[in-house]
């Protein structure tokens, strides 16, 4: 059996490329995507420990999390594709507005 | 009792409303029909009601009309209500009754001004609220009709408004009247306060269970009642307004200023008379501020050289009478004073008015004279109205003012001093009216060539109503015969059931079996009948016949005649003591205060919020990138500070 800090490590990998993801990417797809890549690194954690505790709550918790991923997957796309209708460009900078 | 009470003020209202909405579109005649005849139905249902209450029994003369629940809220309960009783009833039929005479005068004095339709309109409304005034049955509604007729006065004092003194003087009586008003209001809350209600009867039945008789509520409620009467009736120390009213048209100084809404005051003390008899001290008050203003007007009123201002300061003068009789406690000799003063100061105004539509405006007594043979009526009824304010015999002002007279000396409230400054006054009054009489009518002309060619009698739409008042001066006083004079004094038993004043049956009990009160009421009668006579036959002397004298006079008491011919300069005195500071402190508030403190606060704080919102907007960049930053920063810190502990 794997032992459980080869899940910790695996997942803080991948949280930390997400991560890396969000704040270096200007693409808002590639940013999307990172989100996404950090979810998952979660949910692997969760599974993780779920199996190590024999308990079924975390295998409960990650079915939420997907669905809720895959809402907002859905609803996060269709933003991006009226922000590109709008300006062209899905580049993250181009939508500060709020800046004077 | 069939209903008809609310009938009384709603035709002047209805007056009001026709002529107001359709003002500048209709023609004089129906606007002079509309508001004459709005007023005469009042007063013939003004007589319905009087007759009504003269044939129910004498203690139950009383028709309480509840129209509706004005504003009922929780405990505080006001209906819209009238009552008629042998108080009102003579009020109303003084104010339908003088006011149909001077709507009827107004319609020649006023025939060619341009502002017809309005001057009729705000009469009509003026007639509506002082019949408010004195038919509601409770102090809310009567305020809505003092109130009333303060607009009024104001809008008609200001009908010339182009005139700068004219609409300054309009000013000044509102202002100087709120001042009175407060003290109505304070007053009318002490009297809630502890009687839980505002209704005449049932002030009048619960107040002497709930204040202790002298006690300092009740003395302090009749005394701010009485500072709402000095502001609306003209007296020490509000006064000021009502000499300056006289820009008004002449017919609204007869029918407001002198015969109607200044005995409001009156009137409400009268209405009040069970308060004022548990307070002894606003009694005297009441006393002493009504001989002094009525010695200090007089006095006033000599030097003056503007007719229309000696007749201000004259009814100034007869006010403080009738406050006199309020504060001996003799309220219905003040009620007395108050009818046939509202027919000989009436008639002396219209009068006046007629002699100033003869003159082209002219008012100052010094550029007329030998009117008599040009203005034969108006002459004459002028004599009666003269008569009867200096207290000739037979005349009505001579009944309503000896019994005030007599009331002030032997009332266990009045005194000798009272009585003495009362006859000063009446000398003072006999004074300067023969002066006013001779100077206008008598001698030779003093104005200039071309308006002595327009010299004329005024039309006959003026002259009838001055001869009708001149009827009433003459036997006004009739129906208040003092008992030595063999009279009934009908008048003052007729308001007996309302007034818990004197207590007319004990005074007619002393004048009735104490024989000497009676020949001292007498003696007391002749020596000012006497004085009286004296001192007109010196008003004619300086005059007319030896008016070098009155120049000597004049020049050996200048420093007096300046002080009077100036007024005491109270107007003056006000100025600097009330209304500079009052100026210099808004000007401070506006200028300083405002303008540095309140605006500069407001300014800094908007600045500092600027300054502040400078510093921190960066953090706001509206990049997400960098808000990602942050968030996964506090995450970490956080996370981190979990960790350590």
């Amino acid at each position: 059996m794997v032992p459980i800090t080869h899940f910790l490590i695996l997942s803080s990998l991948l949280f930390v490329v997400g991560a890396a993801g969000v704040l270096l990417s200007r693409n808002l797809i590639v940013m999307f995507m990172s989100i996404e890549l950090m979810l998952n690194a979660a949910n692997l954690l969760l599974i993780a420990f779920s199996r190590h505790l024999n308990l079924m709550d975390g295998h409960v918790i990650v079915f939420i999390i997907l669905t809720v991923a895959a809402a907002e997957a859905a609803v996060g796309l269709a933003i991006i594709i009226n922000l590109f209708r709008n300006k062209e460009t899905i580049n993250a900078d181009r939508f500060s507005l709020f800046k004077r | 009792m069939e209903k008809s009470l609310y009938l009384i003020p709603l035709f002047p209202l209805i007056g009001f409303l026709l002529n107001g909405l359709t003002i500048g579109r209709t023609s004089k005649r129906f606007i002079s029909a509309i508001a004459c005849g709005a007023i005469g139905l009042s007063f013939i249902f003004s007589v319905r009601t009087f007759i009504l209450l003269l044939n129910l029994p004498e203690e139950g003369r009383l028709i309480h009309e509840k129209l509706f629940a004005w504003i009922p809220s929780g405990s505080f309960q006001v209906d819209f209500g009238l009552l008629a009783d042998p108080l009102s009833a003579v009020m109303i039929l003084v104010v339908t009754g003088v006011g149909f005479l001077i709507h009827v005068y107004s319609i020649g004095y006023m025939h060619d001004d341009k502002g017809y339709g309005r001057y009729f309109t705000y009469l009509n409304l003026f007639v509506f609220s002082m019949l408010i005034l004195v038919l509601a049955d409770n102090y809310l509604l009567m305020f809505v009709g003092w109130e009333g007729v303060g607009l009024c006065s104001y809008l008609l004092i200001g009908f010339w408004f182009e005139k700068q003194s004219a609409s300054d003087a309009g000013k000044k009586a509102f202002i100087v009247n709120r001042i009175g008003d407060f003290g109505f209001l304070l007053g009318l809350f002490i009297i809630f306060w502890q009687v839980g209600s505002l209704d005449f009867l049932t002030v009048n039945q619960v107040a002497p269970e709930v204040f202790a008789v002298g006690g300092g509520l009740i003395t302090a409620a009749t005394l701010l009642l009485f500072l709402g009467a000095t502001g609306k009736s003209a007296q020490i120390p509000l006064y000021v307004w009502l000499p300056d009213a006289m820009e008004g048209p002449t017919p609204v100084s007869a029918l407001i200023h002198a015969a109607t809404m200044v005995t409001a005051g009156v009137y409400m003390i009268a209405r009040s008379n069970v308060l004022y008899m548990m307070a002894p001290t606003s009694l005297l008050v009441v006393a002493i501020i009504g001989v002094a203003t009525a010695f200090f007007a007089g006095t006033i009123a000599l030097a003056q050289n503007d007719i229309k201002r000696v007749l201000a300061y004259s009814t100034v003068s007869q006010l403080g009478y009738m406050f006199v009789a309020c504060g001996v406690a003799a309220f219905s000799a003040g009620i007395f004073h108050l009818m046939t003063h509202a027919f000989f100061k009436a008639l002396l105004f219209l009068g006046s008015g007629s002699v100033i539509h003869a003159m082209a405006g002219q008012q100052d007594m010094r550029y007329m004279g030998g009117l008599r043979k040009q203005m034969p009526w108006t002459f004459r009824t002028f004599i009666v109205a003269t008569a009867a304010i200096a207290g000739i015999p037979m005349f009505s002002g001579f009944f309503s003012k000896d019994e005030i007279l007599w009331q002030s000396f032997s009332s266990q409230y009045g005194s000798i001093w009272i009585w003495l400054i009362g006859v000063a006054t009446a000398l003072l009054t006999a004074f300067y009216m023969t002066r006013l009489v001779v100077m206008t009518f008598f001698g030779e002309g003093r104005m200039d060539h071309h308006t002595k060619e327009h010299l004329h009698e005024s039309p006959k739409v003026m002259t009838i109503p001055l001869m009708v008042l001149a009827v009433l001066s003459l036997i006004g006083g009739y129906v208040g015969i003092p008992a030595v004079l063999g009279g009934g004094n009908h008048f003052a038993k007729f308001l007996e059931p309302v007034m818990q004043g004197l207590g007319h049956e004990e005074a007619h009990h002393a004048l009735l079996s104490g024989g000497h009160d009676s020949s001292l009421e007498m003696i007391l009668m002749g020596s000012t009948i006497v004085l009286i006579i004296i001192s007109i036959w010196l008003g004619v002397y300086l005059y007319n016949k030896n008016t070098a004298a009155a120049g000597k006079l004049r020049k050996s008491l200048a420093p007096i005649h300046t002080l009077l011919h100036g007024k005491y300069f109270v107007d003056e005195l006000y100025g600097k003591i009330i209304v500079q500071p009052l100026i210099a402190g808004s000007l401070f508030l506006w200028k300083i205060f405002d303008v540095f403190i309140i605006d500069g606060l407001i300014n800094g704080l908007a600045t500092v919020m600027g300054d502040i919102s400078t510093v921190i907007r960066p953090i706001q960049s509206g990049k997400i990138r960098s808000y990602a930053t942050i968030f996964l920063l506090g995450v970490v810190i956080l996370v981190g500070i979990y960790i350590i502990k």
